[in-house]
C-alpha cells in the first residue's frame, strides 16, 4: 500500500493559510464583537484544524472508511459538546434542584 | 543394519518457538502479548482486591477502628483506580481479545503487531505510576476525581495518579484502534461481517467506545492537572470555570467505560452459551447489532451520574429517558442467551456455570440500573450503598464472571492443558454464591440510607456490613481457587488437544497451544458463526 504523493506546493500554501489565519485570529481579538467574538474565534479554529485534518493528515486523499472513521470522531464531539450544552443553556429553564 | 531413534520433539508452539526474557518482552505475537497483558492485570486485580480486604475488614464494625478515615478515604480511592484502569478495562480485551481475535478471523497476528506491543508497554508506565502514588501515601479523591476537591483543596498525589491514568489510556486507545483495523482488514476468506463470531462483534464495539471515549478522559485530566497546577480556571467558578463541567466531561468518558467493560464479557458469554447449549445463537444479528447499539446508547447517558449536581432539570429529564434506552438492547441479549439455551442440549462445565452466573449477576445489575436512571428515585439513591451494590453487579458480577468465564473456556487453547474440572465447579459456585452475599446486602444498606465512602455508620447498619464483609471472605477464597489450580493445570494438566468443548470457530480449528503464525494455511471459512448441528457434544466433564 502506497501513501498518497502531495505537491509541496499544497503543503506550502496550506501553511500560508494557517499562518495567515491565525493572524486574523489575533486581529480579531483586538476588535470587540460582543457575543460574536467566540464564534469568530471558534469558526477561525474550526476551519484551520480542518484544513490540518484534510491535508496535512491526508484525510482528503484518504478511502471512504477512513473518512467516516473521521467523521464518526467529529459527531462523537458533536454530542458531547450538545448534550453538555443541553444542561448549560436550559439551568435558567426549569431550575436547577435544590434552588 | 542401523536404526536410529528419533529424538522426541515437542511440536512448535508459540510457547517453545522461542525462549528468555528478551524473546517475550520484545515480542510482536499477539498470542504472548496478550499473556503478558495477563501478568499485569492479575497483579493489579490482586492489588486492588488487597484494598477491598481491608475496606470489608473496617466496615465489619460500625467504629472506625482499623484505619483512619484518610486512609479510608486512599483506600476506596485506590480500590477504584486500581480495578477499573489497570484491571477491568484492560481485563477482556487486552488478555483474551488479543489472544483471540487474529485466531477467530483466521488472521496470522493484529494488523499492527509493535503497536500491540507498545500498548502493553504504555500500559507498564502508567502502572508504575500508580504504583509509585500506592507506595508513596496515595491519592484520596475517589477514582472520580471530582472538582473542586481534587483540584484545590485535596492534599494527596492527584497529579501522578492522574498522569498515571492519562498514560494507562493510550494503551486502551492503541488496542481498540488494532482491533478494528484487524476487523475491517484481515478477515480470512469468506469470513463475512455477519460469519463472525459475537465475541469479534462485542470487541468491535468496544473498541469503538475506546476509541471515541478515551480521549475524552485524556483531556479532561489534563485540565484537571493544568487547573491544580497552573491554576487556570476550566472547573473553578471563581475563575470562571464550572465544577459540573468537570463531571460532563469525565461521565462523557466514565459511563460508556462501564460497557468497555461489560461488551467483551458479553461477547465471552455469547460464545459460551452457544457452545455448551450446542446450538445456534438465538437471533445472531440482534445480538451483534445489540453490542453496537449498546456502544452507540452509551454515550448518549452519562449525565444520569450528575442527577444531584446542578445539572438542569430539563437535561436532567433527557438523560433519564435516554439512559432506559440501553436497557433495550441490554435486555435482547438476556432474552436471546436464555433463548439460545432453550431446548440446548446443555452441559454444565465450568465455562457455562460463570455464563449462566452472569446472566442472573447482569440482569440484576441492569434492573437496577434502571432505578438509578430514574430522576426521583436516584435523589434518594444517589452515593448510597445500593449505587455500590449496583455497580459491582455489572462491573464483578458481569464483567468479571465474562472474564473468569473466558479464561477456562479458552485456557486449554491458551495453554494445552486442561484445568481440574471439579476444582473449577467448585471455584464458579463458591465465586457466585460469596458475590451475592457480600453485595447483595448493600442494596437493602443504601435503600436504608447508608452512604458509601465512609468508615463509620451507625450501629444499625451493622448486621448487612457483617454479611458483606463475611461474604467478601468467601469471594476472596473463590477468587484464589482459579489462581492456584490454573498454575497446577500448567505442570499437571491433561493435554487439552485442539479442541476439547467440539466448539465451533476458527481458534479451535488450529492446535492448541497455537502455532507462533496461528495456522499452517490460511482458513477458510465456509459457515455461519457457531454452528453445531454437525458436531459432537462436549466430552470432556
Amino acid at each position: 500500500m502506497t501513501g498518497h504523493i502531495v505537491p509541496k506546493k499544497v503543503y506550502y500554501l496550506i501553511f500560508l493559510t494557517l499562518m495567515v489565519m491565525t493572524a486574523i485570529t489575533t486581529a480579531v481579538a483586538f476588535v470587540d464583537l460582543g457575543r460574536f467574538n467566540i464564534v469568530v474565534a471558534m469558526a477561525i479554529a474550526i476551519f484551520k484544524a480542518s484544513l490540518v485534518v484534510l491535508f496535512f493528515m491526508h484525510v482528503h486523499y484518504s478511502t471512504k472508511l477512513t473518512k467516516m472513521i473521521v467523521a464518526a470522531g467529529v459527531f462523537w464531539l458533536a454530542i458531547m459538546l450538545l448534550m453538555t450544552m443541553s444542561d448549560l443553556l436550559t439551568r435558567g429553564w426549569m431550575g436547577v434542584p435544590g434552588r | 543394519m542401523i536404526t536410529a531413534t528419533e529424538p522426541v520433539v515437542a511440536p512448535k508452539t508459540y510457547l517453545n518457538a522461542e525462549y528468555g526474557a528478551k524473546s517475550w518482552l520484545l515480542t510482536k505475537d499477539h498470542k504472548r502479548i496478550a499473556l503478558l497483558y495477563l501478568v499485569s492485570v492479575t497483579l493489579f486485580f490482586f492489588l486492588g482486591g488487597i484494598m477491598a480486604v481491608l475496606i470489608r475488614i473496617e466496615l465489619a464494625t460500625p467504629a472506625g477502628d482499623l484505619v483512619q478515615s484518610n486512609t479510608y478515604n486512599k483506600l476506596f480511592t485506590m480500590h477504584g483506580i486500581l480495578m477499573i484502569f489497570f484491571f477491568l478495562i484492560p481485563s477482556i480485551p487486552a488478555v483474551l481479545g488479543n489472544f483471540l481475535v487474529p485466531l477467530m478471523i483466521g488472521a496470522k497476528d493484529l494488523a499492527f503487531p509493535r503497536i500491540n506491543l507498545l500498548s502493553w508497554y504504555i500500559y507498564v508506565i502508567g502502572g508504575f505510576f500508580t504504583l509509585y502514588v500506592l507506595f508513596t501515601g496515595g491519592v484520596d479523591t475517589g477514582w472520580t476525581f471530582y472538582t473542586p476537591f481534587s483540584t484545590t483543596y485535596s492534599n494527596t498525589y492527584v497529579t501522578a495518579t492522574a498522569i498515571g491514568i492519562f498514560i494507562v489510556g493510550f494503551s486502551s486507545i492503541l488496542t481498540g484502534l488494532n482491533f478494528i483495523v484487524t476487523i475491517h482488514r484481515m478477515r480470512a476468506p469468506g469470513m463475512t461481517w455477519f460469519r463472525l463470531p459475537l465475541f469479534i462483534w462485542a470487541h468491535y464495539a468496544t473498541s469503538v467506545i475506546q476509541i471515541l471515549g478515551t480521549p475524552v478522559i485524556a483531556v479532561t485530566i489534563l485540565l484537571l492537572a493544568l487547573e491544580r497546577g497552573f491554576h487556570i480556571g476550566f472547573f473553578d467558578p471563581a475563575q470562571g470555570g464550572d465544577p459540573v463541567l468537570f463531571q460532563h466531561l469525565f461521565w462523557f468518558y466514565s459511563h460508556p467505560a462501564v460497557y468497555i467493560m461489560i461488551l467483551p464479557a458479553m461477547g465471552v458469554t455469547s460464545e459460551i452459551i452457544t457452545t455448551f447449549s450446542r446450538k445456534a445463537p438465538f437471533g445472531y444479528s440482534f445480538i451483534a447489532m445489540s453490542s453496537v447499539a449498546i456502544a452507540v446508547f452509551g454515550f448518549l447517558v452519562w449525565g444520569h451520574h450528575l442527577f444531584v449536581s446542578s445539572q438542569s432539570v430539563y437535561a436532567g429529564m433527557v438523560f433519564s429517558v435516554l439512559s432506559y434506552l440501553v436497557a433495550i438492547p441490554s435486555a435482547i441479549k438476556v432474552f436471546n442467551w436464555t433463548a439460545t439455551m432453550y431446548k440446548g442440549s446443555i452441559s454444565l462445565n465450568t465455562p457455562m456455570l460463570y455464563a449462566i452466573g452472569f446472566i442472573g449477576l447482569f440482569t440484576i445489575g441492569g434492573l437496577t440500573g434502571l432505578f438509578l436512571a430514574a430522576l426521583g428515585m436516584d435523589v434518594h439513591l444517589t452515593d448510597t450503598y445500593f449505587v455500590v451494590a449496583h455497580f459491582h453487579y455489572i462491573m464483578v458480577g458481569g464483567a468479571i464472571m465474562g472474564y473468569l468465564g473466558g479464561l477456562h473456556f479458552w485456557w486449554p487453547k491458551i495453554t494445552g492443558k486442561m484445568y481440574p474440572e471439579n476444582w473449577a465447579r467448585v471455584s464458579a459456585i463458591v465465586i457466585f454464591l460469596g458475590f451475592n452475599l457480600t453485595f447483595f446486602p448493600q442494596f437493602i444498606l443504601g435503600y436504608l440510607g447508608m452512604p458509601r465512602r465512609y468508615h463509620v455508620y451507625p450501629p444499625e447498619f451493622q448486621v448487612y456490613n457483617v454479611l458483606s464483609s463475611a461474604g467478601a471472605t468467601v469471594l476472596g477464597a473463590g477468587y484464589l481457587l482459579p489462581f492456584i489450580y490454573f498454575f497446577w493445570s500448567l505442570k499437571y494438566g491433561k493435554p487439552a488437544g485442539p479442541n476439547p468443548w467440539n466448539a465451533a470457530g476458527l481458534e479451535w480449528q488450529t492446535q492448541s497451544p497455537p502455532l507462533p503464525e496461528n495456522f499452517v494455511i490460511t482458513p477458510v471459512v465456509t459457515e455461519e458463526a457457531h454452528t453445531f448441528s454437525h458436531r459432537e457434544g462436549v466430552e470432556v466433564g
